[in-house]
């Protein structure tokens, strides 16, 4: 049975590969790895073997009929053809995923995970803010500094009308 | 693959030198320092003649069709109507249908190049009887 793996892989040529056996311990396994695979690519277009390896009855008799003339094959069988050959077209081959979106949702997902651990977090783990955040003492700060003339010439005190006790308009 | 699509507005369909002036490539697949290069009809030739071997085997065609398409060119007519013999004498259409396909897919975003090369396909494809993917509708997805 090993003899028949071998033999189908190498086709009609001679058969150059003999099975050994060393020292009566038998022959070794031919792993799936080693044998020669299907890939649909566009810089490889006709693959080392064809997709299908099992060929029911009727692909058996549409393969014979593939040896006289293809002007007699009919749309369907021409494309059935096709298929036994090849798994996927160029166009099926090339066309996106649309992998994309589920990346895409799946960033603003956990985005918006993070923002719901955020205001947990502000609300159960963070502490009070100091007391210097308090309104009235916002008032006194801002006083004192207008009072102490902080940038009198373009900045803060600048903004301010000592006239009339008012921010200037 | 990436590369080839970059340089093929450079180097592209390599023999459309009659008509299309602007795609001449005058190197050949391989570039030497020195030495002859190979011209654009010595490798055209070397091609058909490849392909027009009598009792080419499955394997040969495999091999040229994947050699040729890993080139930065779309192969001329001449080539792929050689090819497409071969399939008809290999009795395998599925082949020459993807062969089609590769052609399209090579010419990258040159969308003149394909009808071009099936219009110059047109008799052989009459002549065996191959449909084009279109036909068949297997170039959607």
């Amino acid at each position: 049975m090993l003899a028949t793996r071998v033999f189908r892989l190498v086709g009609n040529r001679t058969l150059s590969t003999s099975i050994c056996l060393r020292g009566g311990h038998g022959v070794a396994k031919v792993e799936d790895y080693t044998l020669p695979a299907y890939f649909d690519r566009r810089e490889s277009p006709l693959p080392d073997i064809k997709f299908v390896q099992q060929l029911s009855p009727e692909q058996k008799s549409l393969k014979e009929k593939e040896k006289g003339s293809w002007a007699a094959l009919s749309k369907e069988e021409k494309i059935a053809l096709y298929r036994i050959s090849f798994k996927e077209s160029f166009a099926e081959m090339d066309k996106g995923t649309g992998e994309w979106k589920s990346v895409v949702a799946g960033i603003f997902f956990f985005i918006g995970f993070t923002g719901l651990v955020v205001l947990w977090q502000r609300k159960y783990v963070y502490g009070d803010v100091p007391h210097t955040f308090d309104a009235e003492y916002k008032q006194k700060e801002v006083q004192r500094m207008l009072d102490m003339r902080i940038n009198p010439v373009e900045g803060f005190s600048a903004k301010w009308d000592y006239e009339n006790n008012a921010w200037k308009k | 693959m990436f590369r080839a699509a970059l340089r093929l507005s450079v180097s592209g369909a390599r023999s459309l030198t009659r008509s299309r002036p602007q795609y001449t490539a005058s190197v050949a697949a391989r570039s030497y320092s020195h030495g002859k290069q190979e011209t654009d009809e010595e490798f055209d030739a070397r091609w058909v003649t490849y392909f027009n071997k009598p009792d080419i085997d499955a394997w040969e065609l495999r091999k040229g069709m994947n050699t040729l398409i890993g080139y930065d060119l779309v192969p001329e007519p001449k080539i792929l109507e050689a090819a497409l013999r071969a399939c008809r004498r290999l009795n395998d259409l599925a082949s020459a249908i993807r062969i089609l396909e590769a052609v399209k897919d090579k010419s990258g975003p040159h969308k003149e190049i394909y009808p071009y090369v099936l219009q110059e396909l047109q008799p052989t494809l009459n002549e065996l009887g191959i449909p084009t993917p279109e036909e068949l509708g297997i170039n959607k997805a």
